[in-house]
């Protein structure tokens, strides 16, 4: 089952792919079908677009206690990432040490595995962020 | 029609490990090892590293480095010996991560050390005869010795894309020869987690026959010498073989410095000469000849004549990461946390 659910979000998770509203103009990542602003306006009107990848920290926790998927990684920092274009997204950040990272902080996303289901099932892979 | 390299990208994880700290585990010794091999310390893939994600990574750096859209790219080839999946294809996910599908073939390729290689021969034969516009090819390993082989001192992770086209080239592929036998110096069967090698037999009869024989016959089919090159790019399993295979032609070693990364990085297996050649190609002036040799065992040699072209001079190097970059950009750590990261720890299910 997650198979095909992971499968769907494939262009959000590799490349950062959200929605712009045709009558607005609020960002809104994931994508959505709807705008949570202009609700029946924005019908029809929501524009796929690539975020750039830029960002920076606005908040992060450093993750001592990790799910099994993750022990081997920790501790690991996860943080709340505002994108350029305003969104928010949370995601881990890697290659820098958690003592170094700070609020406001440049970062830009990569690609990493974000998971897999047992030795032999499928790999999911999907953003992470690093610091610029 | 003029084909060649339009763009290119490289991508190397960030961790590293010396020779010294892998012997004192195995209780050999790491710095004869070292001055053996001629390696100073090799990188390691973090454990949410894999060939996807650096063939990902070195893709994307190529593309941001020219104004090709990813539309156009007609063919996408991944060669390595460690994809990530037995059936499921490497290649479709780097297609969909970088905005290239669905309009395109994609596959896997598989020839030791040198698939990365190979896979810039079948774009060149696709661009030059007008069946697609731009091909990719790329070459990326996270390759893996058994714990306390020889091996392990230089088996490393890291990998190269190249956009292949006839427009803007930056750095023209006059001609490649390649030179293949059945030589069985290096394998590893399916299911099978470490490779197997025959020791000294990895040498004389599979990379330095396969070699000297590639670069003479495509300097003989080019009407080359060694000092009509300004860079030469050896493949690369430690520093010694570069170095003395180098020698053995005439090369010197001012032509092999920018392309020598193993001292530095490890054995990058099909990231090897790919970024060797980017390496050069980061500090390529208009005009430069460069030689390329890549070596896979089993065996054969792909070898290559290329010149950099005045398009290098407009080209934005600057958007991606520099091969020394990647280099300077390093984590020391030790064996047990090498251990832990490279999956030689039993884990308990659902451990990734």
């Amino acid at each position: 089952m997650t198979t095909a659910r992971f499968w769907r979000d494939n262009q959000t998770r590799y490349n950062l792919m959200a929605t712009r509203c045709g009558n607005c103009g609020k960002v809104t990542f994931p994508p959505r079908n709807v705008c949570p602003v202009c609700h029946r306006k924005s019908m029809g009107k929501m524009k796929r677009f690539q975020l750039n990848g830029e960002g920076e920290v606005y908040s992060f926790t450093v993750v001592h206690e990790a799910p099994s998927a993750f022990e081997m990684q920790k501790p690991y920092v996860l943080a709340m990432i505002r994108m350029d274009e305003g969104v928010m997204l949370t995601a881990q950040l890697i290659d820098v040490e958690a003592a170094d990272v700070k609020i406001g902080m440049k970062v830009k996303a990569t690609i990493r595995k974000i998971g897999e289901e047992g030795p032999g099932g499928i790999i999911h892979y999907g953003y992470k962020f690093t610091p610029f | 029609m003029d084909v060649g390299i339009v763009s290119y990208g490289a991508y190397i994880p960030r961790f590293r490990i010396t020779p010294q700290d892998i012997g004192r585990v195995w209780g050999s010794d790491g710095d004869a090892m070292s001055k053996g091999l001629m390696i100073y310390s090799k990188s390691v893939p973090a454990p949410d590293e894999d060939v996807v994600t650096i063939s990902v990574e070195a893709a994307r750096s190529m593309m941001r480095r020219c104004d090709v859209s990813p539309k156009d790219i007609g063919a996408l080839y991944v060669g390595s010996e460690s994809h990530p999946y037995a059936v499921k294809p490497t290649g479709t996910i780097v297609a969909e991560a970088i905005g290239a599908s669905p309009n395109l073939t994609v596959a896997d390729l598989e020839f030791a050390c040198k698939a990365g290689t190979a896979g810039i021969q079948m774009c060149m034969g696709l661009v030059g005869s007008g069946m697609i516009k731009y091909g990719v090819a790329i070459g990326a390993d996270t390759s893996q010795g058994a714990p306390g082989d020889p091996l392990e001192f230089s088996a490393s992770a890291g990998g190269g894309a190249y956009l292949i086209g006839s427009e803007k080239v930056i750095a023209k592929i006059n001609g490649t020869y390649s030179y293949t036998t059945d030589t069985p110096d290096f394998w590893r069967r399916e299911g099978e987690p470490y490779p197997s090698h025959g020791g000294r037999f990895t040498g004389e009869p599979a990379y330095f026959k396969h070699v000297t024989s590639c670069a003479k016959g495509t300097m003989d089919r080019m009407g080359t010498k060694p000092t009509d090159y300004t860079h030469a790019v050896f493949h690369q399993p430690n520093g010694k073989f570069p170095t003395r295979v180098a020698k053995m032609l005439g090369f010197s070693d001012e032509q092999i410095k920018l392309g020598l990364l193993t001292p530095y990085i490890g054995n990058t297996y099909s990231g090897a000469v790919p970024l060797g050649l980017a390496s050069v190609l980061d500090h390529a002036r208009p005009g430069d000849r460069i030689f390329a040799v890549a070596y896979g065992s089993g065996a054969g040699c792909d070898g290559f004549d290329i010149t950099v072209t005045d398009e290098i001079a407009s080209y934005r190097r600057d958007a991606g990461p520099t091969v020394a970059q990647m280099i300077e950009r390093k984590k020391m750590i030790d064996y047990a946390t090498y251990a832990k990261y490279r999956g030689k720890i039993r884990m308990k299910e659902g451990g990734q």
